[in-house]
């Protein structure tokens, strides 16, 4: 995945913002202090992330969220590089939880289609095993040589029931991709 | 003594870290902590919540609702999974209409979260559970000619406001249980920093680049190997010690030991019994000090 979008320079044009989108989104569970950020910068400086990368920058993510840049910030692929330390949370001195804030708009970019790889294999094999991860035949049968209990099978009917009308498992079911895109 | 758990081992466990497992069982059986196994367990939650919160919650309240049905307490080895059972256990017990809107899936697959059961990570057994003097007595062989650092990883600790472990900006716990075993740890700049762990797959340069910032304040501070108490952030380490050598153009050769495997060494066990042949990083200078420190 390349580094693009929030570090884009093509200018900001005024219809471009949608000023219900900060409201939208103090109402969503884990972004509800959106508002009290002041810019700041602490998130950012914090971030082992935006160390070592071009454009991820916390600070700049919640600006563009508060401005209302909805489909700029919701497309931008450096949203998907939060490594959820939750350093900027515990530092952050408004309280804003700053990777939940990222989470939340994560989670409104994967309803719109638009979520790496990496998260629709991880989902799609909690749907088939439960687990995470497609844990290897010869791993399972391993464990008796190494001395470990039988690998728990996983229920994945019951894991089906239980995410029954979650939007983004529905997407994933139907057409295989979520949002359906 | 006589503490009682169900073992939630997660995904990343039983997918790749064999190692972390066996000597945990191991170190845990010997303390006197009884593992239940826990059936139909789920992944926690925690890899899908950047995707859906509401799968997170969904998939860690299910957990749970299996857990009361057993009417035992969860310890796991991996923080992720600790932080997320924990989290969303305190989460749920706090606000009734999510709860109820949570309960609301589990029902469909007869199931429901009561908020009974408490999650601890290995590290907070070791600690609460078992106890510094109890752990310290079972030592028979003090690693007292070892120099390592610690690796506490994120989920541990953070976020404070619902984990409530040690101090996220000074952790103390698992540089008290290395000490338990004799050896020395080592400090190191930025010791309290993710591996880079949660950002493979979707940037691998920038995730290694962090794992390699760390290996070079380890290498730096003299450390002979280095401690996890995470899956995740033994993969980067162990896994992926060589491929950020190559990548880097950097030379380590710096063993990362499991926390289990150390003690489970100080204990009396032997490298075989641990599991050391799993881990990718060559042990064998490691162990050969030990070994001549013993004598």
């Amino acid at each position: 995945m390349t580094e693009t979008a929030t570090a884009s320079k093509e200018p900001i044009k005024a219809s471009e913002l949608d000023p219900k989108f900060k409201y939208e989104l103090s109402k969503m569970h884990g972004s509800e202090k959106l508002l009290k950020c002041f810019q700041c910068g602490t998130c950012t400086s914090d971030c082992p992330v935006a160390r070592f990368s071009d454009s991820y920058r916390p600070r700049t993510i919640i600006r563009m969220a508060q401005l209302g840049l909805r489909e700029r910030v919701l497309k931008s692929d450096t949203l998907w590089l939060c490594a959820a330390c939750f350093t900027c949370t515990d530092r952050c001195p408004q309280d804003v939880e700053v990777a939940s804030v990222i989470r939340v708009l994560r989670n409104l970019a994967a309803e719109k289609g638009c979520v790496p790889q990496v998260f629709k294999d991880q989902a799609g094999s909690v749907l088939e095993s439960g687990y995470a991860y497609k844990i290897p035949e010869l791993r399972v049968k391993k464990r008796e040589s190494q001395g470990l209990p039988p690998l728990p099978k996983g229920n994945s009917e019951s894991v089906r029931k239980s995410l029954k009308g979650v939007k983004f498992f529905e997407a994933l079911e139907k057409k295989g991709e979520p949002g359906g895109q | 003594m006589g503490s009682k758990y169900l073992i939630f081992l997660g995904c990343a466990v039983p997918y790749r870290v064999a190692a972390y497992e066996i000597s945990a069982r191991k170190i845990l059986r010997k303390l006197g902590v009884e593992l239940v196994e826990m059936p139909e367990f789920n992944c926690c939650g925690l890899p899908l919540d950047p995707v859906s919160h509401e799968t997170m919650l969904i998939l860690a309240a299910r957990n749970l609702a299996l857990a009361e049905q057993q009417g035992l307490n969860i310890l796991t080895l991996c923080p992720g999974c600790a932080g997320t059972l924990k989290k969303v256990n305190k989460i749920l017990k706090a606000d009734k209409s999510l709860r109820e809107q949570i309960n609301g899936h589990l029902n469909e697959a007869g199931l429901e979260f009561k908020g009974t059961v408490n999650t601890k990570h290995i590290v907070q057994v070791l600690m609460e559970d078992v106890g510094l003097a109890s752990i310290k007595s079972a030592v028979v062989k003090p690693l007292t000619m070892l120099q390592v650092a610690e690796h506490v990883g994120c989920h541990l600790l953070r976020p404070k406001e619902y984990i409530g472990f040690d101090d996220p900006e000074d952790p103390q716990f698992l540089k008290t249980l290395i000490e338990a075993t004799g050896a020395t740890c080592l400090d190191y700049i930025d010791e309290t920093e993710c591996c880079g762990a949660p950002s493979v797959g979707v940037s691998d340069k920038v995730a290694l680049q962090l794992a390699r910032d760390k290996l070079n304040h380890v290498k730096e501070a003299g450390a002979q190997a280095l401690i996890t108490i995470c899956a995740f952030c033994h993969i980067m380490f162990d896994t992926n010690e060589v491929r950020i050598e190559r990548m880097f153009n950097e030379a380590y050769g710096i063993p990362v030991l499991h926390y289990p495997q150390l003690l489970g060494l100080a204990m009396g066990m032997t490298p075989e019994e641990l599991a050391f042949n799993e881990l990718r990083v060559d042990t064998s200078k490691l162990l050969k000090i030990v070994a001549d420190g013993a004598k």
